[in-house]
C-alpha cells in the first residue's frame, strides 16, 4: 500500500491534502470535521486584528452552464476573535495530534509579529503561514500582497517570523507579480522553512449588465477581489514549477491553485509540491471531496509504482525546459480514427477557423468523417482539444528525416531545420 | 427440470435491455451529478451505497475507488446495477426529476463501474482472522452470499447449504435475461465467494437432507436466507393439464435450460405483479406470438411497476384487466381457459363468463412462503408465512437470524443484500459476545 504520508517544510502529516487559509478552515468544528473525512492538514483561516467583513463577498464565473469554474471574493481575513481562534487551535491539535495544523497570519508592526507568533506556537500548532498574498483590502492596509509583492518587505517580516518561531514557517506568495523567483527567494533568504503558493489572482469576476454594476455587488460599489478555483491552476502549476526547477532556491512548496480532484493534486506533486492546499473545490462540494482525491491518488501511486511521495515529487519537473531547447524538427500530424468519429466536424470548424485549414470533409458527402491533409497539418493540437470523444483524434510523431534541432543549436550551430508547413 | 445452468438456453436470445455505457457516456453522465449532500438517491437504496462519491469517481476516472465505494456498500452491487427497479429507487429519487431536468443514470454508471472491476478481476476485501466460530446459512441466494461474504470479513467459517445446484438464487433462476443472465449471476456468486473460507453444500435441502437441529448442533449461528417457495396455485378445475405452469417454475427453465414454444399461439399470464409483467416480456421475447396477461383488477391496480408495464407494450404484451380464470379446459393439454370478469370491487359479474384460447398459461399469483419450515423451532415466531427478526435480523431464537425474502415477503434483491449483510453484522455482534443475543 502506497504511503501518503508527507513532509512539507518539517510539516509532517498523513497525507498530502491540506485545507488552505479561508473559509472550509475558518473554526475547530469545521477543521476536526474536515479531518474526520479524512483531510491530512489545515492552514486556519488567517488571524490578525480582526476585521469587519461585507456583504456579499463571493463571485463565480459559469462557463457554459457550469458554475464555479473560476471562483472570487472580496473577503478579509478572520472575523472572529483572537482568543476563540487560538484555543479552538489548541483543542483541534489535541484531538488530531497526527494532523498538520498551520496558523496562517497576518499582522502589520513587528511587536504585533511578535506577540501574535507566541500566541500561534503555545497552541502547540505544527507550523506558521505567513498571508503576504491577500490582494483586496488588506494590502491596501500594507500587509497581504502588498508585502507579498515588495521582496524586501517579504524578507525583513520573514526573518522575524523565523527569529520568534519555534516551528517551521511557510511564506504564502501571491501570484500578483510578473516574476515569481525574486518572492520566492526573499521568504528564502528571511529564512522560510518553506513557501506556498498561489494565494488570489486579482480579479473582476463579472458586470451585472442589467443593474451596470460589477459583481460581487455591495449596495451599489464592489472592488477587485482575489480569482481561484479550477481556472486559475495553469497559472498556480507554472509558479510553483519555476520555484521548483530553479536549483538555488530548494525550499519545500505546498502547491494550492484550482486543485478540485486527485489529478489536478497529482500534477502539483509531480511539480514539486509536497503538499497541496485545496480551498474553492471545498467551498463549492464540501469536505467529502477528499475521499477521491486520497483514493485516487493511492491507486495512481501503485500504477506507477511510486511507493511514497517523495518517488514522485517533482518527477515532471525534468521535462520542462526553455524555448530554445525545443526540437523544431519533432513533427507530428493529427489522424482521426474513422471508428471513434461520430461526425461532429468540430474539428474542421476549429482547423478551418482557427489553425491551417487541412481538416476537410469528406469527398463523399455522405461520410462525415472527416480527412486530414497531413502534407499542411502544423500538429498543433486545436483538433484533438475540441473533439467530444476520447481517443478520436490522436497526434502521432512523422518521421520526416530531419535530425533533431533546436532554435539554440540551429543559431549557434547552424543545425538545419525542416520545412515550414501552413506556413503559406 | 435441470437447475444446472445449461449450454443452449432459452434466455440466451435476449439482449441487454440497458446495454452497458462506453467510458465516454459514462463519463459524460457522470459529470451531470449534482454531488447532492445528504443525497435522496442514498437515502432510498436499500443498501445505502455512497452514490454521489462513486459518480464523482467515475468523472475523475478513478474507477476503482468507484467500484470499492459500490462494493463496500453492497457486495452484490454488480448484479444489484442490472436487476434493481432503478426507477422506483435511486434514480426515481434524483433530484432532477424535480427541475424536469432527466435524472441521472445511477443504475447504468453502477453497471459501468462494477462491470470494469469484474473484467479487470479486482478484489477488493479480505477475509478477517479466523474467529474459530462457524456459521450455517441455508440458502445460495443473494441474502446469504451478502451475509457470507460480510461473515468472512469478520473471520467467521462460514457453510451454505442450498438445494439446488445452481447457486445465486432467485438472481440466478428468476430475473428477466434482458436485465441479467444466469451465467452472470454465477460468476457473481463466484466472485464473491472468491474471499475464501465459504463451503458450499449444493444439492442439500435442510429439513430434508439435514435437519435444522442438525446445523443447529454443528454451528455457533445459523442464517436463513431460503426466499420463497414454489408458485402459488389458482385452485381451478383444470390447473393440472399440460401446458399450465407456474410462472417462476417456468422462467426458471427458460433461465437455466429451454423452454418449449414452438408452435405456442398464444399465452396467456395470470397475475398483475411484477413476475407477470415479466414473464409476458420474456414470452414476448421468445417469439409467441400473442401475450396476454390477466389480472383481476384494473391497471392503476396493479402492483407490477408501470415502467415495466410501459416497457412490454411495445414489445408486443396486451393485457386483459378486470377478469379471473374459472377452469382449463383441453384434450390432453389446455387449449380453453374459462373466464369471469369482475367488478370494482372484484366480484364476479353474472353472466359475464367467456373463453380465451391458450396453449400456454403462466400462472403469476405469488409463491409460498417458506417459514413454516422453522415452525418446529421454538422462539421463531412467524407472520403470514415469513419469518419475524427484529430490524437487524435476529429472530427470537438464540443465534437464529434471517434475511431476504423468506422475512420481508418478497422484495428485491438489493433488499436481501441488505438485509443478508445486516443480519452478518448482528451474528458477529453476537458470536463476539456483544449485543445481538
Ligand atoms: C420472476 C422473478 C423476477 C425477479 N426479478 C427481479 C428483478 O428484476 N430485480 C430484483 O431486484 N429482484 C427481482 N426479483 C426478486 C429477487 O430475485 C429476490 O428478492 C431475491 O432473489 C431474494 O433473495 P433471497 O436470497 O432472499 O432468496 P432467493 O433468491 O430465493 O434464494 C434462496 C435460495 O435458497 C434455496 N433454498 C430454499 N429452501 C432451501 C432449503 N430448505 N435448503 C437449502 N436451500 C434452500 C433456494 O434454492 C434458493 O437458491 C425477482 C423475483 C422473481 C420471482
Ligand atoms: C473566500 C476566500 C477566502 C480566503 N481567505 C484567505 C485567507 O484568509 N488567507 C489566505 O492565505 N488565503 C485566503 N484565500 C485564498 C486561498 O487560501 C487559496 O490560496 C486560493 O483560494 C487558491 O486555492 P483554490 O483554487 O483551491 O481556491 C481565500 C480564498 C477564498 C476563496
Ligand atoms: S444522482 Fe441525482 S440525487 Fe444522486 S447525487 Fe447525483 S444529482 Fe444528486
Amino acid at each position: 500500500m502506497p504511503d501518503l504520508s508527507t513532509n512539507c517544510g518539517g510539516i509532517k502529516s498523513p497525507n498530502p491534502f491540506w485545507l488552505a487559509s479561508a473559509p472550509p478552515a475558518n473554526s475547530g468544528n469545521q477543521v476536526q470535521r474536515a479531518f474526520d473525512a479524512g483531510w491530512g492538514g489545515a492552514v486556519w483561516k488567517t488571524l490578525g486584528q480582526p476585521i469587519q467583513n461585507v456583504s456579499s463577498r463571493f463571485g463565480a464565473t459559469k462557463i457554459r452552464g457550469v458554475a464555479g469554474v473560476g471562483f472570487n471574493n472580496i473577503e478579509l481575513i478572520t472575523d472572529r476573535a483572537l482568543d476563540v481562534n487560538f484555543r479552538e487551535i489548541y483543542e483541534t491539535k489535541k484531538k488530531f495530534p497526527n494532523h498538520a495544523v498551520i496558523v496562517s497570519l497576518m499582522v502589520e508592526t513587528k511587536a504585533e509579529w511578535q506577540d501574535f507568533i507566541k500566541r500561534a506556537v503555545d497552541t502547540g500548532a505544527d507550523g506558521l503561514e505567513l498571508n503576504f498574498g491577500c490582494p483586496h483590502g488588506m494590502c491596501e492596509r500594507g500587509m497581504g500582497s502588498a508585502v507579498g509583492q515588495e521582496p524586501r518587505v517579504n524578507e525583513q517580516i520573514t526573518s522575524w517570523a523565523v527569529e520568534y518561531s519555534t516551528i517551521p514557517v511557510l511564506v504564502k506568495l501571491t501570484p500578483n507579480v510578473s516574476d515569481i523567483l525574486p518572492h520566492g527567494h526573499a521568504a528564502k533568504r528571511g529564512g522560510a522553512h518553506g513557501v506556498s503558493l498561489i494565494n488570489t489572482i486579482k480579479s473582476i469576476i463579472s458586470v451585472d449588465i442589467d443593474r451596470l454594476a460589477i459583481e460581487p455587488r455591495v449596495g451599489g460599489l464592489s472592488t477587485n477581489g482575489g480569482y481561484c478555483g479550477a481556472a486559475v491552476k495553469p497559472i498556480a502549476l507554472h509558479m510553483v514549477a519555476a520555484l521548483a526547477r530553479d536549483k538555488s532556491f530548494g525550499l519545500p512548496i505546498s502547491g494550492i491553485g484550482g486543485v478540485s480532484n486527485w489529478r489536478d493534486a497529482v500534477e502539483f506533486l509531480l511539480l514539486g509540491s509536497s503538499s497541496v492546499q485545496v480551498c474553492t473545490e471545498v467551498m463549492l462540494r464540501g469536505y467529502r471531496v477528499v475521499e477521491d482525491m486520497r483514493d485516487g491518488l493511492e491507486e495512481y501511486m501503485r500504477k506507477h509504482d511510486f511507493a511514497k511521495l517523495d518517488d514522485m515529487i517533482g518527477k515532471a519537473i525534468p521535462s520542462f525546459s526553455e524555448w530554445g531547447n525545443l526540437d523544431l524538427n519533432y513533427e507530428t500530424v493529427a489522424k482521426i480514427d474513422a471508428n471513434k468519429c461520430i461526425g461532429c466536424q468540430l474539428c474542421i470548424v476549429a482547423c478551418d477557423d482557427g489553425a491551417h485549414q487541412c481538416i476537410h470533409p469528406n469527398a463523399d458527402a455522405s461520410i462525415r468523417v472527416p480527412v486530414v491533409d497531413e502534407s499542411e497539418c502544423v500538429g498543433c493540437n486545436l483538433c484533438q482539444i475540441v473533439c467530444p470523444v476520447s481517443d478520436c483524434i490522436s497526434l502521432e510523431q512523422v518521421n520526416n528525416g530531419f535530425a533533431s534541432a533546436t532554435w539554440n543549436e540551429h543559431v549557434h550551430e547552424g543545425k538545419a531545420l525542416r520545412p515550414k508547413k501552413g506556413a503559406h | 427440470m435441470t437447475d444446472r445452468i445449461g449450454e443452449a438456453r432459452s434466455e440466451a436470445v435476449f439482449e441487454d435491455f440497458k446495454g452497458q455505457y462506453t467510458r465516454d457516456q459514462a463519463t459524460v453522465e457522470a459529470n451531470r451529478c449534482l454531488f447532492c449532500s445528504d443525497a435522496p438517491c442514498v437515502k432510498v437504496c436499500p443498501t445505502h451505497i455512497e452514490i454521489p462519491q462513486f459518480i464523482r469517481k467515475i468523472a475523475t476516472d478513478n474507477v476503482k475507488g468507484s467500484a470499492r465505494t459500490i462494493f463496500e456498500a453492497n457486495i452484490l452491487g454488480m448484479s444489484c446495477a442490472r436487476v434493481c427497479p432503478v426507477e422506483v429507487l435511486c434514480v426515481g429519487a434524483c433530484v432532477y426529476n424535480a427541475m424536469g431536468v432527466p435524472p441521472v443514470q445511477i443504475g447504468k454508471l453502477q453497471r459501468y463501474s462494477t462491470d470494469v472491476a469484474y473484467d479487470a478481476k479486482w478484489r477488493f476485501f479480505e477475509a478477517g482472522p479466523d474467529s474459530g466460530k462457524r456459521v450455517a446459512l441455508v440458502g445460495a441466494g443473494p441474502a446469504s452470499l451478502a451475509c457470507a461474504h460480510e461473515l468472512r470479513r469478520h473471520g467467521h467459517a462460514v457453510t451454505i447449504f442450498e438445494k439446488r445446484s445452481a447457486i445465486g438464487g432467485l438472481n440466478a433462476t428468476g430475473v428477466a435475461p434482458y436485465k441479467m443472465k444466469a451465467d452472470r449471476a454465477a460468476e457473481e456468486a463466484a466472485w464473491v465467494l472468491g474471499i475464501g473460507g465459504v463451503e458450499v453444500k449444493t444439492g442439500v435441502a435442510v429439513g430434508t437432507d439435514v435437519s435444522f437441529e442438525q446445523l443447529e448442533q454443528q454451528h455457533d449461528a445459523v442464517f436463513f436466507g431460503a426466499g420463497l417457495g414454489s408458485d402459488t396455485k389458482l385452485g381451478v378445475p383444470g390447473e393440472d393439464l399440460p401446458g399450465v405452469s407456474g410462472a417462476v417454475e417456468w422462467i426458471e427453465q427458460m433461465k437455466l435450460s429451454r423452454v418449449p414454444t414452438d408452435g405456442v399461439r398464444h399465452c396467456l399470464v395470470v397475475g398483475g405483479g411484477n413476475t407477470a409483467v415479466d414473464v409476458v416480456r420474456e414470452a414476448c421475447g421468445l417469439g409467441i406470438p400473442r401475450v396476454t396477461m390477466l389480472y383481476r383488477g384494473t391497471q392503476a391496480k396493479m402492483s407490477g411497476y408501470a415502467h415495466e408495464w410501459k416497457a412490454a407494450l411495445p414489445e408486443g404484451g396486451r393485457a386483459d384487466w378486470q377478469a379471473v380464470v374459472t377452469r382449463f379446459e383441453g384434450d390432453g393439454r389446455v387449449e380453453r381457459v374459462h373466464c369471469a370478469r369482475l367488478d370494482a370491487k372484484k366480484q364476479p359479474i353474472a353472466g359475464s363468463d367467456f373463453v380465451v384460447e391458450a396453449d400456454l398459461v403462466l400462472v403469476a399469483i405469488g409463491q409460498s412462503k417458506l417459514g413454516a419450515l422453522l415452525s418446529g423451532l421454538e422462539g421463531i415466531a412467524l407472520e403470514s408465512g415469513c419469518v419475524v427478526t427484529d430490524e437487524h435480523g435476529c429472530t427470537g431464537r438464540k443465534g437464529w437470524f434471517a434475511g431476504g425474502d423468506c422475512r420481508n415477503g418478497g422484495k428485491e434483491v438489493v433488499n436481501a443484500a441488505a438485509e443478508g449483510k445486516a443480519a452478518a453484522l448482528a451474528i458477529h455482534a453476537y458470536l463476539s459476545g456483544g449485543s445481538h443475543a
